[in-house]
Formats: structure tokens, sequence, C-alpha cells
């Protein structure tokens, strides 16, 4: 697993890494990235590639080692970055600007082309956006000051603000549906709030009882909306079914230190990755009978948990996860460690197709073109 | 006072006249701090300067260059010492040596990129500059390799002087740059640097490859074949050691010295008197020293001369008789020139197996700590620097990595590297974390999480309590109530809790309804951090069983809160309010007993001397009470209301 993994040291330390999607229609394997950095006096994101452009296939050991593409200056920490579509990537500063880059394919150049200047704010002082999320034109920002934004990408003005969202810091946000989204902050809180509701309250709050263990990621199953996996202080890994009730599916140990990203996998959501501050980052596989697709396994697996079992009829609803059959009993579940051992934290990473990207505190990128999915 | 090692350099002050003016200056962990005090030579009338410079010992860090070998040796120096204490030194040793490679290596790879855009860059003055860096780390390279071989490998006699040919072909590669040349020429032979090719590679040991390019002169001269193909057969014979095999030193050397009998025959002979070039060869065969130095170019330094030296003369010289054959081969290669540079005293002391003069040596002359530091940690896992000890700081290794992370930890990225060699200095290392990571500056939660692990991974609670109250203020300035309760909770700074919960509940007070309601319903444990915050918590939860009807139960805590004494005295009036809309419900909530505490509370609190007012709207709780109530008597009014309610209640109770 760790062969075909190299590290390419970056004289900066990343804070977000994220590939540039790919067309659904082609077969294709991405082979564009974008990095933000942190704690530098001058922070930048970066493009960079691991095509063959630029570079002749003479090297194979340096087959896939990413170039520099292009970068940009970058005001603040970039706590979040997200691709809006194939020429816009939307960040997260921790001057609590949002900010869209255009990535100019001609020139190979980046510029600023929309700004929202302390979109996230205190009377006084700047409050730092710490998450955002993309439903091209919309975006969704959260931040140190409890709000949650509303943009538009083809809009100057907000949208939509919900003041107070939060009492505490909002972590991390995704969308559910296309009117919902997904909050989690730093008091171990999952909030759901839908857009077509007026008013500051969420729809739904759920958390783990008597637990204030801050929540630092959260991520949507890509086909199943019901299904979210968060990741917190203590590197537990918890999967939710938001229809059922206050208790996260199951809870499962993962780092020894807060967890920074977890991701489905986009087409393959059998398989899971997180990151953490301990420096590993781990794939996580819910293993499939050999001869039975995931997908039915669920239904007549009889070790289910009862609730699992209340899938509401109809439609693909009834499909169920097998995130959500409730077995942890062994060999079910295989994690494996993606990196050699190092003590500096991986603080993102992102997977598409049979490629992952990650980056550390150590100045590194570590690039995986051969994740076994 | 202790005499100075060097002489100290000066830097200019950039627009400062010291003549005119006076300079104060601050110590910082990295810099100095230089301003112009107001204190004017006699006369001088200048005006003060507003700037303040920053003066730095060390440009490196911030070079994005040099920023990789710190990174990537963080990562090496991490694996070392993870190397088991227990294990047998037998095993450990080839451990260290791929260690000591993998920090070579990435020596290479920094220089090889700094080289890259040396010679790319358009600036002048910054192709200086990183041609500067290269020199440096290229001789940083060659010291770190020499003491690989002598000290971490510690090859024996005969594997020593192969060691030695290595180190020397390795850093003296142009050779092979320039055969390429006189090969891909048309006419090889007759290039001009043809000998120079041949001689080079004769002297560095190279015999196989020197015979190759040879037979090119060969060919040209059918006439000298017998002639050629004698020297051939003498460098092919050559014997070279091979500690793989299971010959003996004694048998190699009884070997060699036949050898070289045969060549100083061929001398002897006048074998080679027709060809200058061939007989210059064989007496280079046998060590002859005058025709090693009339090919001083070729050699460069006087460390290439002294390897050659030993290969031709000393195959089989031992360690300690190292120091003897530099000396003499130092003196010999550099007499035209005067005064030997620090590189040359540098590798001398190495020969010498002067461990100490050589770390020292290296700081005088290095801008940086990051090779002495490395470098010294990993002689020092060798068992090489235990005799040592300095009359400060712990021991030489802990004070030179102490002063490499104190570096690091000035930059504002590169201060979490710094951490884990803080770790690994058993005696110091501690102090000078807590010392550093207190000020490390927070702008983001997301920082302050990094640190307090850091912080907590070590036990360091003094720490983390204060990171943990910064930014809790931080919070309460920005009027982020639930953040600063959050991070005083996480502190378990009681105090701090106290006082925002006062917060929470003035702002109660004033504006009827509480705030940040997310948080303080999932108080859950913490709640018991502070008494206060059990007390908000726990009103909070009445409101929510008043809120829902659960009136009985709402009753019970409200009763408890003051005979549990939860709540502040200054409380009490409002909870007695909130105990009216209670007692007036239809159905009896309070039971007698309840009633009769109830009564008890309200008394304790009248007899006190100072009885303070409800400082809230009385409607909080949808009350209003049945008739007016001035301020003034407000405690006896409601008292006297009171007693009413109570009387009713006890005759209801007779009644049964």
């Amino acid at each position: 697993m760790m062969e075909g993994i190299n590290a390419k040291y970056v004289s900066q330390k990343i804070s977000k890494t994220r590939w540039r999607p790919v067309s659904s229609s082609s077969l294709q394997q991405p082979d564009i990235f974008a990095t933000g950095s942190w704690d530098n006096e001058d922070n930048k994101i970066s493009i960079w590639s691991i095509g063959e452009n630029g570079i002749s296939g003479l090297d194979n050991e340096f087959e896939g080692d990413p170039q520099l593409v292009c970068e940009h200056k970058h005001n603040g920490d970039v706590l979040d970055l997200q691709f809006l579509d194939q020429d816009r990537i939307v960040t997260a500063s921790s001057t609590g600007a949002v900010i869209i880059f255009r990535h100019h394919h001609n020139s190979q150049t980046l510029s600023v082309s929309q700004l929202w200047e302390r979109a996230h704010h205190y009377p006084c002082d700047n409050a730092p956006c710490t998450g955002i999320v993309c439903n091209s034109p919309e975006i969704v920002t959260v931040g140190e000051d409890g709000r949650i934004i509303l943009f538009r990408a083809d809009q100057e003005g907000v949208l939509r603000t919900i003041e107070n969202a939060d009492s505490s810091t909002i972590h991390d946000v995704t969308f559910l549906r296309t009117t919902e989204i997904l909050t989690v902050n730093s008091i171990g809180q999952l909030k759901i709030w839908d857009f077509r509701q007026q008013g500051n309250e969420p729809s739904q709050i759920l958390s783990l009882t008597g637990d204030r263990v801050p929540l630092h990621c959260v991520d949507r199953h890509p086909n199943q909306q019901h299904i979210v996996a968060t990741g917190g202080q203590d590197g537990m890994l918890c999967i939710w079914d938001v229809r059922q009730g206050n208790m996260p599916f199951s809870l499962m140990e993962a780092h020894s230190a807060e967890m920074w990203e977890v991701h489905f996998h986009p087409s393959n959501p059998d398989h899971l990755f997180s990151c953490s501050e301990d420096g590993s980052l781990l794939h996580w596989e819910t293993s499939s009978n050999s001869d039975t697709p995931s997908f039915l396994q669920g239904g007549r697996n009889t070790s289910i948990v009862s609730r699992s079992a209340i899938a509401p009829a109809g439609g693909n609803q009834s499909l169920i996860s097998s995130w959500l059959t409730g077995d942890s009993s062994k060999g079910r579940l295989e994690t494996t460690h993606m990196l050699p051992s190092q003590t500096l934290s991986v603080n993102s990473l992102d997977v598409l197709g049979q490629c992952l990207v990650c980056g550390t505190d150590g100045e590194a990128i570590y690039v995986n073109r051969r994740v076994p999915i | 006072m202790e005499e100075v090692d060097v002489e100290p350099t000066t830097t200019p002050i950039p627009g400062f006249d010291s003549n005119q003016k006076h300079l104060g200056f601050v110590w910082g962990p990295g810099d100095i701090l230089v301003y112009e005090t107001i204190y004017k030579a006699s006369g001088g009338s200048a005006g003060g300067c507003p700037f303040v410079h920053e003066v730095r010992k060390d440009e490196d860090i911030y070079s994005p260059i040099l920023r990789k070998l710190f990174n990537e040796s963080h990562h090496i120096f991490v694996g070392l010492q993870r190397i088991r204490e227990d294990l047998p030194s037998k095993n450990k040793k080839p451990q260290f040596v791929s260690i000591s490679k993998n920090y070579r290596s990435v020596i290479r790879a920094c220089m090889e990129e700094l080289q890259q855009v040396a010679v790319s860059t358009q600036d002048a003055a910054l192709a200086t500059q990183y041609g500067n860096q290269v020199s440096i780390l290229l001789a940083v390279e060659l010291i770190w390799n020499l003491c690989e071989v002598l000290f971490i490998d510690a090859a024996p006699a005969g594997s020593l002087v192969l060691h030695l040919l290595d180190w020397v072909r390795l850093h003296k590669a142009d050779v092979d740059e320039k055969a390429r040349e006189v090969l891909a020429s048309e006419s090889p032979a007759e290039h001009q640097a043809y000998w120079d090719v041949v001689i080079s590679y004769v002297l560095q040991g190279r015999m196989d490859e020197a015979r190759q390019v040879l037979v090119k002169q060969a060919a040209l001269q059918p006439a000298a074949r017998v002639m050629f193909k004698l020297l051939d057969n003498l460098l092919m014979k050559m014997p070279i050691f091979n500690p793989g095999e299971t010959q003996t030193l004694t048998e190699f050397d009884v070997k060699w010295r036949h050898w070289r009998e045969e060549v100083d025959h061929c001398l002897q002979d006048q074998s080679f008197a027709s060809n200058r070039h061939l007989e210059d060869i064989c007496k280079i065969l046998v060590g002859d020293e005058d025709v090693l130095l009339e090919y001083k170019e070729l050699l460069s330094t006087w460390y290439h001369f002294l390897v050659t030296r030993l290969l031709f003369s000393h195959p089989t010289v031992k360690p300690t008789e190292l120091h003897y054959y530099a000396q003499s081969s130092m003196h010999m290669f550099l007499d035209t020139r005067s005064v030997p540079e620090p590189l040359d005293s540098i590798l001398l002391a190495a020969f010498e197996f002067d461990i100490h003069q050589v770390i020292k040596d290296c700081s005088i002359a290095l801008n940086n700590w990051w090779f002495v530091g490395h470098l010294t940690d990993l002689l020092d896992h060798c068992k090489l620097l235990q005799s040592h000890n300095l009359h400060f700081g712990s021991n030489l290794r802990e004070f030179l990595l102490l002063e490499y992370a104190s570096g690091l930890f000035t930059h504002h990225s590169l201060w979490q590297l710094a951490v884990d060699y803080f770790d690994h200095c058993p005696e110091f290392g501690r102090v000078y974390l807590e010392l550093q990571i207190e000020r490390v500056p927070l702008d983001t939660e997301r920082k302050a999480l990094k640190v307090i692990r850091i912080c907590e991974q070590r036990q360091m609670t003094e720490q983390v309590r204060s990171i943990c109250k910064i930014m809790a203020k931080k919070a309460l300035r920005n009027n982020r109530l639930g953040s600063a309760l959050s991070w005083s909770i996480r502190a378990k700074d009681a105090a701090f809790a106290t006082l925002i919960s006062e917060r929470f509940l003035q702002d109660y007070c004033a504006k009827g309804t509480f705030s940040d309601l997310d948080l303080i319903d999932n108080l859950g444990p913490a709640m018991l951090l502070s008494d206060r915050l059990t007390f908000l918590g726990k009103y909070r939860e009445f409101h929510r069983l008043y809120g829902e009807k659960r009136f009985s139960d709402a009753a019970k805590l409200l009763l408890s809160l003051m005979t549990a004494k939860i709540a502040p005295h200054s409380f009490w009036m409002t909870l007695l309010t909130d105990a009216l809309p209670l007692l007036e419900q239809k159905e009896v909530i309070f039971s007698a007993d309840q009633t009769h505490e109830l009564m008890f509370c309200l008394e304790e609190l009248t007899s006190g001397k100072s009885v303070p007012t409800p400082d809230r709207p009385m409607q909080v709780l949808g009350y209003t009470p049945p008739y007016p109530l001035s301020n003034v008597c407000f405690p006896f009014n409601l008292l006297i209301h009171c007693f009413i309610i109570c009387s009713n209640l006890y005759s209801c109770l007779a009644r049964g």
C-alpha cells in the first residue's frame, strides 16, 4: 500500500488538498489538484499537475511527481478549499474572507474573481472562516463567529446569513440535499439546517449524549443522503443516520488525535478515508462478502441491528449502506495505514478515482495513484 | 574572561553612524532588536531615528529550498531517536550508517535544487546567494561524509582506504564529466585533456576506467604496444583489498608488496622511459610524492593527495596512524599557501579523530546549527561523545539541539518541527518547550488546537490552561460567551467559568432569555466545573422543565437550588419570585414540607443584613403579580404574598 506513494516537499505547511473534478461521463483519472497553505508569512494557493504535460516520460522514477503549475498569494491561512467547477476554486481564509479564484487554463495563471472580505467577522476583529461547501452556484460557509452564510457564485451580495447559528465554533459543513445542510461544531453537535425555513433555528440537533468532544469534519455518503461520517477531537470516527435519532450508528476508534478530515470515496462509498493530527492517514473498507455486491448485503444480513432495518419502504432508499449494517464484528471493517510513519499532522486529503492526495504540517504532499478501490 | 575563538564579525546597521549616535539592543531567541537611544554624544543634536532594526544571525531558515532540508531531516532525526537503546551495538551500526547516508542524501538533494535555481535565475545577486549556499552545503556534505567513514562506520585498516577513496571520488566527480567529453570527441586520444583523464582515474584508484581510456592511445601507437601492454598489466594486477573475502590483511599486504616490487622493477628497467605519461603513471603507482605533487592541479585538494598517497604507499593504514599522514600531506600540499582555510582545519581535525574540534570549528564556520546539531546527535547515538562535559547546560548534544530548535521556534512556520527536538533533550528540552510554546501567536482556533495537542501529549497542564485562557478571553472580548465557556471548560478553569456564567446570568436578567441554549443545555458533567456554572446549568434546566409544564419536577429543582446552596445568595430573590407562579397553580405543586422549606429560605434571606432586589423583570416566567409591588418594600410584599398563598394552601391541606 505504501509503495507508489511518494513525498514531495513544498516548503509550506499544507492545510488543504483537493482534486480538480473530472467530468463524470469520462472514466478519466484526475491529474490536477490544488493546495492551500497555512501559518506562513505569505500563504498561497497552488495548482499542481501529476500529468505528463511538462515532464518527459523518460524518468519512470519521477512519474507522477507533482509539478507546480501556478500559484497565487492568499491573505491569511487557507482554512478550507473547494473546487466550484473545473475553473473556479473557493477558499476560506483565517481573515474571515471568502474568495473565488479562477484558474485560467490557457495562460496557466490564477486570479481572484470574487472576494467577500470579512464575510465572517466579530464587531471589532476578524473571525476565521472555517469551512465551505459548494453546490454550484451555491456556496455555504461557516466560521468561528457561529454564522452560516449562503452565497451565490454569480452574485456579489450575500444570499442569506444565519446569525448566531451556533454558540461555539462551527468546524465543517456539508450538503444533505439541495436545500439542507449539516454543520458540526466544537461542542460535539451536528445541526441540520433547512434553507426553506426562515428563522435562525436548526431543524434538528444530534449529539453524542453527555459527550462534548468537538467534531472537526463531516462528509455525506455520496449516494445515501441520510448517512454522514464525522471525525472528532478524540480521533473517533462516527457514522450517523440522520433520520434515526440521537445516537451514531457506529463509533470507531481511529486516530489518537484530532481527525481533520473524513471522506467517503465518491464513486465507491464502501471505502472511506480519514486523516489526523497524529500523522496518520487511514483507509477504511467495509468488506463486501466476496460474491455479493455490498449494496445487496444489508437486506439479507440477519445481524443488522433492528433500527437500520426499518428503512423507509419504496425507492432506492431501501438499499442499506454497508456502513449502517451495525455489525462491527471483526473482519467486516478493515483499516489500513496509507502513509509511512511520521509525526506531523496530516491536515487534508482528497480521493477521486484511484488517486489520493494529502498534505501535512511536515510540508510534504503525498500522491498515491494506485489506491486499491 | 575566556579567550574568544574568532574575532566577532561586525554587522553595519544601515543609516547609522556610530560616531554620532548610540545603539541599544534587546536579545531575542534567534535575533536581536537594535534601536537608537536618545542619549546624544556631546553637542550632538541629531533627532531620534524611528526605526528598530532586526538583526538575524541565521538567514538560511528563511530560504524556501533549505526549508526542505529542515523538514526532511526532522523526519530522519525522529527515526533515529526511535532506534532502541537496548539493541546490541553490533546491530545498530548498520542502522546508524544508513541514517547518516539519509542525512547526506537530503543535503545532496537540496544542493542540486539550489544549483538548478542558481543557474536559472536572472538576478545576479540571488545567483550569488544560491551559489554560496551550494558551496556551504558541499562543504557540509564533505565533512559529514568523512565523519561517517571515520567515526560512524569506523572502517578498520584495509577497508579504511577504500572508504576514503569513495569519499574522494564522490566529491571530485568532475573527472567523469571530463572523460565523457574526451571519449565523445572525434579522436579521444588526441584530445588535450586525454592524459588528464587517464591520470585522474589512476589518482582515484579507478584502474579499470583508466585502462579503458588507455586502450585508445595504445591503438594509435602500435610501436609502443608492448609498453602499453605492460602498464595495462600492472594496472590490472594491482591488488585491492576486499573486506568481503576470506583474505586476511597480512595476506593482502604480502600480495601488495609483491606487486609493488614488480612496478618498482619496471621503473628501474626504464621500461616506460620513452613515454613521459606512462612513466609518470608508473611513478604514481609506487607512490612517488614528487610526481604526485606535479599533478596538484588534478588532485586539487590536499585530502585527495592524502588519499592517493595512502592508496599507493600505505593501503593498510590504521585509523590511528591517519593523523600523521594527514598532517604531512596538508603541509606538503599547501606549502605555498599561507593559512589553511576553515574547511582544511575541520577535515584535519577529523583525520586526527578530534571530534570535538570538528564540531567546534563547524559551529564557528557555519551560521546555522542544523549541521552540528544533527551530526552531534548521530555521533552521540554512536556513543562517541560520552566523555565530554560542558561547563554550561547539560551536554554538547543537548546544547546544540536546543540551539537549533530554538532557532526553528523563531520561525513563524517551522516552530512545529522544533517540538520533537525539544522532546529528545532530556534535561532542558521541556523547560525550553514550556517557555516557547506559550508564545506561539494564535490566530485561529485550529492553530490553538494544534498547540494544545502538543501540550496535552506532554502533560503540560499549565500551558494548556494558559492557552485555553487566552482563547477564552479572546472569545469573551468578541462577545462569544459560548466559545469562551467551552474554552474555560477545556482548561478546567473554574474561576473563568464562574466569570462567564455570571455574564450569562446577567444577560438573562437583562434580556429575560437565555442565549446559547445549544451549549447550556448540553453541558453534561462539565457543569460541575464551578458552582456558578452548575447553577447556570441547573437553573436553565428549571426553565426547561417549567416550559415543558413539568411543574413538580421544576419546583423540586428550584427548591434544591436554594437548600443545597447551589444558587448564589444574590440570586435567591429571583428564584423565590420564580416560585410564585408555581404556588399559584391550580393543583398543589409544593408539598407542605417543601412550602415550609421555601418559607425558611425566604426568612433566611430577609433576616440577612442586605436584601437584594431581584435584578430582572418579573414577567420572565409569564407571571404578573396580582397586586402592584413597589420596588422599595418588595421583599416584604413578597413575603406577605407568600404567606397569603401558603395559608390558603394550609387551609386546603387541613380540609384534606
